[in-house]
C-alpha cells in the first residue's frame, strides 16, 4: 500500500507540471533575491513570477497589481511584503470602520451587553426558583431574543470583515500568514457561548500583529488569549487534588466548578502548535505540559476579561518536559519556560517549516527546502518573517513544478474571484456566506487541527460542483460588491471581438497563462458538445422552473468570466 | 492521500468506458434493479443539543420518576388522552412518539435506554465530537467513525464505485464523515446541479474534457459524471409512496429526500441527517409543548421515511443518536439540564425490535451518575459497532473504535 501511494504521488506531481509550457529555464526577472540565491536558478518565465508571487504571497491579483509587480520587480515586491508595516493600508482600515460597529468592541463589554442566551437564562432560573417554573417573564424573553440578534450580528461582523481584509488589504503576504496562522491556531465558534465574543479579537489583536513577529511571541499570546484558553479548555484546567498547590484552595473556588486537570490544550500545543504529532514527546511530558499551564485561566467579563494566572489553582509540583526540568514551587513562570521550550525544540522548527513550506510552495515541499527554511528558523530565534523570506525567495518557490500546484482553499476562491474582478469590500454576510457554501465556514472548523492545507483534500464532486456555481453566481452579478464588468477593459471590451474579450478575461483572471483548451471553450460558444439537439438532456444542468436556485444563464462578456472562473486552471493558485 | 482519488476515478473511469458496475449501467438506461442487488443502507440520524431521554422513553413503571419531575414528567399510559404510550409495562414512549408506534408493534423498532459516551462531559462541543469521531475523551482525533467504516471496508463493492455512497443532506460534512473517504454534503438534492442553463453547462464541462490526469481536471470530470448519474436517476421523481406524509420541517424534507436518493439506486449505503433544538433548558413541558413539538415532527419524519420506503426497509437501519441525555431532575426554569446517559432508536427491517434494550440503572438517588443523571449501561460504541458489522459487514472495529472492546452482543439485529 505504502509503494502504491507513492507511485501515485509521483504521478500526481508529473500532473501537476502545467500544460503547455516550454521546458527550459527562462531568464529571471530580477538579478539577486533577498536571501541572496542568484535568481538564474529560476525556472518560471518572469510572467510566471509575477503571478505565482501574486497568487501565493498574496490571494491573487487586483486589476494592476501584475503591471506594477512586473515594474518594481518581484523581488522588491516581495521584500516590501515582508514589511507590512511599512505599507500604507489606511483605506482598508477606513472601510473596516465604517462597516463594521461590533468586531472594534472589548469582548468584555460586548458580553455583558449581550449575555450568552443561557446565561440569562440560568440567572432567572437562580433569582426565583419557584416562580420561574412556567418558564421566563417577558421581559427576559425580549432580552433573549436581543442578545441572540447581537450575536448573530457580530459573527456575521467577524466573518464579513475576514473576508473583506483579504479583499482589500495592502498588506497581502500578512494577510496571507494571518489565514495560515488562524488556522494552525485554529479555533471553534460554537465551542461554547463565550467564543463568539472573543474572535475578532483573536483574529485582529492575538494573531494578525504578531503573523510576521518572532514565533515565540505569537505563541504565548494564542497561549495567553482568551479565544485559546477557552476552546482548548485550559481556562478550567487546575491542579489535581492529589498535587501540591502553590497556594492553599480558596473556598469554592470560583468559576470553572469542577476541578482537575485538563490536557487538552497541553496536548495540542505540542502535538499541533510546536512540535508536531512525531515531535518526538510523551504521555508524561504532555501531562507535565498540562500542569506546567494550571492556573492560565482568564478573567470574567464582569472583571473586562483578559488572561489571570490564577496561583491558587497551579500544580506546585516538580514538572518535567522534553528533557527540561521545571523545579518545584513557581508559578506562571512554569507556564512561560514551556513555551521556550516548546519554541526552541528543533521538531518545532521543522514543523512550522514544514507547514509554511506546504502553504506557500507545494503539497509536499521539497525537503531541502524544509530544512534550510528550519535552520533559519533556528538560527533567527524563530523569526517568522525570516523563515518566510527563505521560502518565497528560494529556487523551490519559482520552479515549474511549483507553478499553479496548490489547490486553493475556498477562502481562496472567493477572495481571489473578487480581487480578480476588482471587487470592492462587502460589508453584508453575503460574500462570507459564499465562503462557508464551499465548505470552509470562518471560525468554522469544529477540530482543533484546523482546515485542510492540501489539495486532494479539498478536491471531491461536491467541493468543485461549488465552485463551479459560485464563478456562475459571480457572473451572474449575484455577489454584493463585486461584477463580472469589472475586469479592465469591460467598459469596452463587450463590443470587441471574441478574442480580445477572451483575451482580457484570461489577462484578469487567470495571470495571462490559459492551457489552450480552456482558451477554445472560452472562445467557442458554439460548443460541439452544445450543438447536438439532445445535448441538453444529457447536460449535467436542472432543467427549467423545476430547478431550484437555478441561475440565469449569463451571456456573452459575462459569461466567459463566469467560464473562466470555472476553469480548472482557477482552482489552482 | 492520493489514493482516495485514484480508486474513485478508476471507477468512473470504467464506468465511463462501458465496463460500469452493473447499477450504474442500469442506471443509465433507466431500468429497475432485482432485490439482489439491493445494497445495505445505514441512515444515521444526530439530534443536536442533548434530548432528554427520559421523556422520550418513559419509565413510567419507576416510581422516582414522578418524584424527580413534578411538572414535566410523561404521565403513566391510560392515564388520560396525553399519556405515555405502553410498550412493555414500564417503559412507554412519549405520546408524540405515536406515528413510531406501529414500527414498534411490526418489530422493527428497539428503543435503547441508558445508552451514551462514558465521558463524563457535560459539554454539547466535546461530547458531540466524541460521539462522531467515536472516540470519546480523545480529542485528537482527526476523522469520523462513519469516515472511518467508509475507508476501512464494506460489504456493497458496487457502492464504493458511487459518487453518492456516502450523503449527508446538510450543508457543510459533518464530523462524523470527515476523513479520507469521498463523501458528498448537499443542503437538498437540487443543489447538486450546475446551476445555469444553456450551452454554459457544456461548456463548463468542456473546461474538464481534457483528458488530464490532474487532480481538479479528474474530480471535474467526476462531477459532470455524477451531476449527470443523479439527473438520470432523477430522485425527484420519486413521490412519497404508501401514504408517506412527511412534515414541512426542514428534517421531514430532509428525510424524504434521503427516501428518493435510496430509490433512485444511486449507490447510497451511509446517509446522515442532522435536527435541532433538544436543548431544553427551559420550559420543556410535559406530554405538550416545546419538547413534544420536537418530537412530533422527529417522529412523523421518520414514520413517513418508514413507510415511504416499504419493502426496501429490508435492507435500511435508521440509528438515532443524541449527545447526551439530561439531568433526571427537573430544573427551575421547567426545564432539564445537561445530563449524561441518553437513548437511541434503531429501526429498520433487520432489527430485532419489540423489545427495549440496554440494562435500566434505576432512577433512586443512589442509582444516579454524579447523584444526579440518568447513569450509563450500554456503550453508544457497543451500538454503533453492532449495526456496522451486523448491516453493513465492517470488519474492522478495532479500527472504527480504536481501543474499544465490544462486550457481549445485545442482539438489535436479527
Amino acid at each position: 500500500m505504502r509503494h502504491f501511494v507513492r507511485l501515485t504521488v509521483l504521478i500526481f506531481a508529473a500532473a501537476c507540471a502545467p500544460r503547455g509550457q516550454a521546458p527550459q529555464p527562462v531568464a529571471p526577472a530580477q538579478g539577486m533575491t533577498g536571501g541572496g540565491t542568484p535568481a538564474l536558478s529560476r525556472e518560471q518565465t518572469a510572467d510566471q513570477q509575477v503571478a505565482h508571487a501574486l497568487n501565493r504571497l498574496a490571494f491573487g491579483p487586483r486589476p494592476g497589481d501584475e503591471a506594477r509587480v512586473r515594474a518594481m520587480g518581484v523581488d522588491r515586491w516581495i521584500d516590501e511584503q515582508l514589511h507590512p508595516e511599512r505599507i500604507d493600508d489606511a483605506r482598508t482600515e477606513e472601510f473596516l470602520r465604517s462597516s463594521y460597529h461590533m468586531i472594534g468592541e472589548p469582548p468584555a463589554e460586548l458580553e455583558q451587553r449581550y449575555p450568552p442566551p443561557g446565561q440569562i437564562v440560568a440567572a432567572r432560573g437562580r433569582g426565583n426558583a419557584g416562580a420561574a417554573r412556567d418558564g421566563l417573564s417577558a421581559v427576559d424573553s425580549a432580552r433573549l431574543k436581543e442578545s441572540a440578534a447581537a450575536l448573530r450580528q457580530l459573527t456575521a461582523e467577524v466573518q464579513s470583515s475576514r473576508v473583506a481584509r483579504a479583499v482589500l488589504s495592502d498588506r497581502q503576504l500578512q494577510e496571507v500568514v494571518t489565514d495560515f496562522w488562524l488556522n494552525h491556531f485554529t479555533v471553534y465558534d460554537a465551542k461554547g457561548p463565550r467564543e463568539r465574543y472573543l474572535l475578532a479579537e483573536y483574529a485582529d489583536r492575538v494573531i494578525r500583529p504578531n503573523a510576521l513577529g518572532k514565533f515565540r511571541t505569537l505563541l504565548g499570546a494564542v497561549a495567553k488569549s482568551d479565544a485559546m484558553l477557552f476552546y482548548l479548555d485550559n481556562w478550567e484546567s487546575r491542579a489535581d487534588s492529589t498535587r501540591p498547590h502553590l497556594m492553599p484552595p480558596a473556598g469554592r473556588g470560583g468559576r470553572g466548578g469542577r476541578g482537575g486537570l485538563n490536557e487538552n490544550y497541553g496536548r495540542e500545543l505540542l502535538e499541533l502548535h510546536t512540535l508536531g504529532v512525531d515531535g518526538g514527546y510523551t504521555q508524561a511530558d504532555v501531562i507535565d505540559a498540562a500542569r506546567a499551564l494550571t492556573g492560565w485561566t482568564f478573567k470574567g467579563a464582569q472583571q473586562g476579561g483578559g488572561f489571570q494566572f490564577v496561583a491558587a489553582w497551579h500544580d506546585a509540583g516538580e514538572k518535567h518536559i522534553l528533557g527540561h526540568t521545571l523545579e518545584a514551587g513557581r508559578g506562571l513562570q512554569d507556564g512561560e519556560d514551556l513555551l521556550d521550550i516548546v519554541a526552541q525544540h528543533p521538531s518545532t522548527a521543522k514543523f512550522i517549516a514544514f507547514k509554511l513550506a506546504r502553504r506557500f510552495v507545494s503539497d509536499a515541499p521539497p525537503a531541502a527546502l524544509v530544512s534550510r527554511a528550519a535552520a533559519v528558523f533556528t538560527s533567527t530565534h524563530g523569526d517568522i518573517r525570516e523563515v518566510v523570506r527563505t521560502i518565497v525567495t528560494s529556487p523551490e518557490f519559482f520552479a515549474r513544478a511549483a507553478y499553479r500546484s496548490k489547490v486553493k482553499s475556498p477562502f481562496e476562491v472567493v477572495v481571489s474571484t473578487v480581487r480578480a474582478l476588482g471587487g470592492q469590500g462587502d460589508a453584508t454576510p453575503r460574500t462570507a456566506a459564499a465562503v462557508a457554501q464551499l465548505g470552509q465556514p470562518i471560525f468554522g472548523h469544529q477540530a482543533p487541527n484546523g482546515w485542510p492545507e492540501t489539495g486532494d483534500e479539498w478536491m471531491n464532486t461536491g467541493a468543485i460542483l461549488n465552485r463551479i456555481n459560485f464563478g456562475m453566481l459571480v457572473a451572474s452579478g449575484r455577489l454584493p460588491g463585486v461584477s463580472p464588468m469589472g475586469i479592465p477593459g469591460s467598459d469596452s471590451l463587450p463590443r470587441a471581438p471574441v478574442d480580445q474579450q477572451v483575451d482580457g478575461v484570461v489577462r484578469a483572471i487567470l495571470g495571462g497563462d490559459a492551457s489552450p483548451e480552456t482558451r477554445a471553450v472560452l472562445l467557442s460558444g458554439e460548443n460541439p458538445l452544445a450543438k447536438r439537439p439532445a445535448a441538453d438532456a444529457g447536460a449535467a444542468g436542472t432543467q427549467g422552473a423545476r430547478g431550484q436556485g437555478q441561475l440565469p444563464q449569463p451571456r456573452g462578456f459575462p459569461l466567459i468570466v463566469g467560464l473562466a472562473l470555472g476553469s480548472p486552471e482557477f482552482q489552482r493558485r | 492521500m492520493q489514493r482516495r482519488y485514484f480508486i474513485k476515478s478508476g471507477a468512473i473511469a470504467l464506468a465511463t468506458m462501458g465496463l460500469s458496475p452493473s447499477f450504474l449501467r442500469r442506471l443509465s438506461f433507466g431500468m429497475e434493479l432485482p432485490g439482489a442487488e439491493k445494497g445495505k443502507v445505514l441512515i444515521c440520524l444526530f439530534q443536536r443539543g442533548a434530548a432528554d431521554a427520559l421523556n422520550v422513553v418513559v419509565p413510567f413503571g419507576e416510581q422516582a420518576y414522578y418524584q424527580l419531575r413534578p411538572n414535566i414528567a410523561i404521565p403513566a399510559p391510560s392515564s388520560g388522552a396525553v399519556s405515555a404510550i405502553d410498550l412493555d409495562g414500564f417503559f412507554g414512549l412519549h405520546p408524540s412518539l405515536a406515528p413510531l408506534k406501529p414500527l414498534w408493534d411490526q418489530g422493527i423498532l428497539a428503543p435503547i435506554h441508558a445508552v451514551g459516551s462514558p465521558s463524563s462531559t457535560r459539554s454539547h462541543f466535546d461530547a458531540q465530537d466524541y460521539m462522531e469521531s467515536g472516540t470519546p475523551d480523545v480529542k485528537g482525533t482527526m476523522d469520523g467513525w462513519l469516515n472511518r467504516y467508509l475507508a476501512a471496508s464494506g460489504t456493497c463493492q458496487q457502492c464504493q464505485a458511487s459518487p453518492f455512497r456516502a450523503v449527508s443532506m446538510t450543508p457543510q460534512t459533518p464530523r462524523v464523515l470527515e476523513g479520507s473517504a469521498p463523501t458528498v454534503a448537499m443542503d437538498s438534492i437540487d443543489q447538486f446541479a450546475v446551476r445555469t442553463g444553456g450551452d454554459a453547462v457544456a461548456r463548463l464541462e468542456a473546461l474538464y474534457k481534457t483528458g488530464s490526469a490532474d487532480i481538479v481536471e479528474g474530480t471535474g470530470r467526476e462531477m459532470f459524471e455524477a451531476v449527470k448519474m443523479l439527473k438520470a436517476a432523477n430522485p425527484q421523481q420519486y413521490q412519497p409512496e404508501h401514504g408517506a406524509d412527511y412534515p414541512r420541517s426542514q428534517f421531514g424534507q430532509r428525510l424524504r429526500q434521503i427516501g428518493q436518493l435510496i430509490k433512485s439506486n444511486v449507490g447510497l449505503e451511509v446517509a446522515f441527517a442532522d435536527v435541532g433544538g433538544w436543548d431544553t433548558h427551559v420550559n420543556q413541558g410535559g406530554a405538550q409543548g416545546q419538547l413534544a413539538n420536537r418530537l412530533d415532527d422527529f417522529a412523523k419524519s421518520i414514520a413517513a421515511l418508514a413507510s415511504d420506503l416499504g419493502d426496501r426497509m429490508d435492507d435500511v437501519v435508521i440509528l438515532t443518536m443524541s449527545e447526551f441525555g439530561r439531568m433526571a431532575r427537573q430544573n427551575g426554569n421547567g426545564g432539564t439540564d445537561h445530563g449524561h446517559a441518553g437513548a437511541m432508536f434503531v429501526i429498520g427491517g433487520p432489527v430485532k425490535g419489540k423489545k427495549v434494550f440496554g440494562r435500566w440503572p434505576g432512577l433512586r438517588p443512589e442509582q444516579l451518575y454524579q447523584g444526579r443523571d440518568l447513569a450509563l449501561t450500554t456503550d453508544f460504541r457497543a451500538v454503533f459497532s453492532e449495526v456496522v458489522s451486523g448491516h453493513l459487514g465492517a470488519a474492522r472495529l478495532d479500527v472504527l473504535f480504536p481501543g474499544f472492546r465490544s462486550g457481549a452482543r445485545m442482539g438489535l439485529l436479527g
